[in-house]
């Protein structure tokens, strides 16, 4: 072929792509199979979160922030129930607090086991998520045993959680931790040494420290490239402070070391996981799970039959709400996928002035071209695998 | 040291670098905020990142606040970390519908996606910005969402025509009026009309 025949092939990518997680479109320039400029457009999943959230109660609001991550939805509850009670200035009794830890742990992996294992499926193998989804399964009944509902699960809220749970599903949670593990493991057998998908994996995708948090990379991206950057360890927030986990690091700031952490990190959160139970079981078996202020936190039912007072603390609150201080926070937890945030502005009314909902998805997906100039077309799904994009969160 | 004790300190040593400079330090709820003019922004935010002090290495975000009552109603507000230093800081910067505000993406790279999202949703200008598309809303869309006086139902809504064979934009019809209720008004009444009320003597 003559030189003047050879031209840049433009193809689409998405937004209809099973490997684009979601709804995604990428536009590839490529030279051969060489990748040579990345364009993502998004917001095909745009509902107006922010938007909508003005408009509603903070109680209200509440909600919307499981329609973010969707796989991991109790994380991003607690980063606005955060934002709000540092506002309103109330905090959360211990067992609410152990309540929220154990939960947050579980949405961890959660998410991981998702990511992981269709990760995985991005470069062709199968049989992970197979595996995964059962494990997956089990916990989406441990949410819907706790807060009603599977996914969407409106669990933290201001104040605390909105339900105790019962001693049987603490029991079950505890007997499903060791089963896990074991089927972690034969994940971990399956995949880590595996040629193929350290072929796939290993050197691809690599990002210096510096270009991660110049970038506004967090979480597992961050440690990845080998910072032991962890908020639940160096800005801790509930009783994340008394529990006693590791934080694993990479070295190469590669795809495979994400997919390591993340492995790991699943085992971490299984071990905290295990000291929450120990607590809630044993020492902190009784007691409140939110702060027992009537003007923030709903009476119990019981209490509103008898209680004319905790009737009308019911009825102000479902109606008009409560009112926050003038001010604003923000609000950050350690997400899954990295640093989630909420930054609140309260002008003293019953709604958020503005409620800007930082994910750390939209961070990593803008990195797309920086991170996929020069590698092969098949890398693409490689790299946007380990970037754990949820596009709930990205979209908003 | 406690959360609010170290954002004393590092309101301390803000108020000692940038105050002579004609920034503003604010410390509320535990955290510190910089309240910069645009022309100061770029220079601040080098000195944030670089100086051996504060080391703030990573932006988180970059936001458009909209408050329609003041002379310059827009406000770009960005959330800086600094890992080394486990500290944070926000930086706000005012500015109107025309004026635009340096963009700092030749500073921190990861700021690019923010700023477009503050274009789009708010009509924020950033100058310098190697790239400012919408980012969020539909191709094509008119407006900025996020702006006070923009209603939350919008202005227009899409369905697929199945004789044009394309999906077409048509002006909003609400089968039923969004229910706002105004929780604030007093006892004595409101300085607005309620509806039913119009022929009332007042």
């Amino acid at each position: 072929m003559a030189e003047t025949n050879v031209r840049n092939f433009n193809i689409n990518f998405g937004p209809q792509h099973p490997a684009a997680h979601g709804v995604l479109r990428l536009v590839l320039e490529l030279d051969g199979e060489v990748v040579d400029r990345v364009d993502p457009h998004i917001g095909l999943l745009h509902r107006g979160t922010e938007k909508l959230i003005e408009a509603k109660t903070y109680l209200q609001a509440v909600p919307y922030f499981d329609r973010l991550d969707y796989c991991a939805p109790m994380n991003q509850e607690h980063a606005f129930a955060l934002a709000v009670e540092r506002l309103l200035g109330v905090d959360v009794p211990i067992r609410g607090q152990l309540i929220r830890v154990l939960y947050s742990e579980i949405s961890r992996i959660m998410s991981h086991i998702l990511n992981v294992t269709t990760q995985a499926m991005d470069v062709g193998a199968l049989t992970p998520p197979l595996w995964g989804f059962v494990e997956r399964e089990k916990l989406a009944v441990f949410y819907e045993r706790a807060s009603g509902s599977r996914m969407h699960a409106a669990y933290f809220r201001p104040g605390g959680v909105h339900q105790d749970l019962p001693e049987k599903l603490l029991e079950d949670i505890a007997r499903w931790i060791d089963p896990f593990l074991k089927t972690l493991d034969d994940l971990d057998n399956l995949l880590t040494g595996n040629r193929i998908f350290k072929q796939r994996n290993v050197d691809i995708g690599i990002v210096e420290l510096e270009d991660a948090w110049a970038r506004g990379f967090s979480g597992v991206m961050v440690r990845g490239s080998g910072s032991p950057w962890d908020l639940r360890k160096s800005q801790p927030y509930e009783c994340y402070a008394d529990m006693e986990f590791d934080v694993p690091v990479g070295k190469n700031g590669d795809c495979f070391d994400r997919y390591l952490i993340r492995m790991e990190e699943m085992r971490q959160s299984a071990h905290i996981m295990r000291q929450c139970l120990e607590r809630l079981l044993g020492k902190e078996k009784v007691g409140p799970v939110s702060n027992l202020d009537g003007k923030v936190v709903p009476p119990k039912r019981g209490a509103m039959k008898r209680s004319m007072e905790a009737l009308i603390h019911h009825f102000k609150l479902y109606t008009e709400g409560y009112r926050v201080p003038a001010g604003e926070v923000y609000a950050a937890v350690e997400a899954p996928k990295g640093e989630f945030g909420v930054y609140l502005v309260s002008d003293g009314t019953n709604k958020p002035y503005r409620c800007k909902i930082r994910s750390p998805g939209f961070a990593h997906l803008q990195a797309m071209d920086f991170m996929c100039r020069g590698h092969l077309l098949a890398d693409v799904s490689a790299v946007l695998g380990s970037l754990d994009i949820v596009f709930g969160e990205v979209d908003r | 040291m406690s959360a609010r004790e170290k954002v004393d300190a590092l309101a301390e040593q803000l108020r000692a670098t940038f105050e002579p400079r004609g920034a503003k330090v604010i410390a509320a709820f535990d955290e510190a905020t910089l309240v910069v003019e645009a022309d100061a922004l770029l220079e601040t935010m080098q000195t944030l990142r670089d100086d051996p002090q504060y080391r703030f290495i990573s932006i988180l975000d970059v936001c458009g606040v909209d408050y329609p009552g003041r002379a310059r109603r827009f406000e770009s507000v960005y959330h800086l970390l600094s890992p080394s230093k486990n500290v944070r800081v926000r930086v706000k910067v005012s500015t109107d519908e025309d004026t635009p505000i340096p963009s700092v993406t030749g500073i921190y790279p990861g700021a690019d996606w923010f700023e477009r999202e503050a274009y789009d949703l708010y009509g924020i200008l950033y100058s310098g910005h190697p790239d400012l598309r919408r980012i969020l809303t539909d191709y094509g869309f008119e407006g900025h969402p996020l702006r006070k006086d923009f209603p939350l139902t919008g202005f227009v809504e899409v369905r697929y025509d199945d004789e044009a064979k394309r999906v077409v934009y048509e002006p909003v019809d609400l089968r039923q009026e969004f229910r706002n209720f105004d929780f604030l008004s007093p006892w004595e009444g409101t300085d607005y009309v309620l509806p039913g009320d119009e022929k009332a003597k007042h």
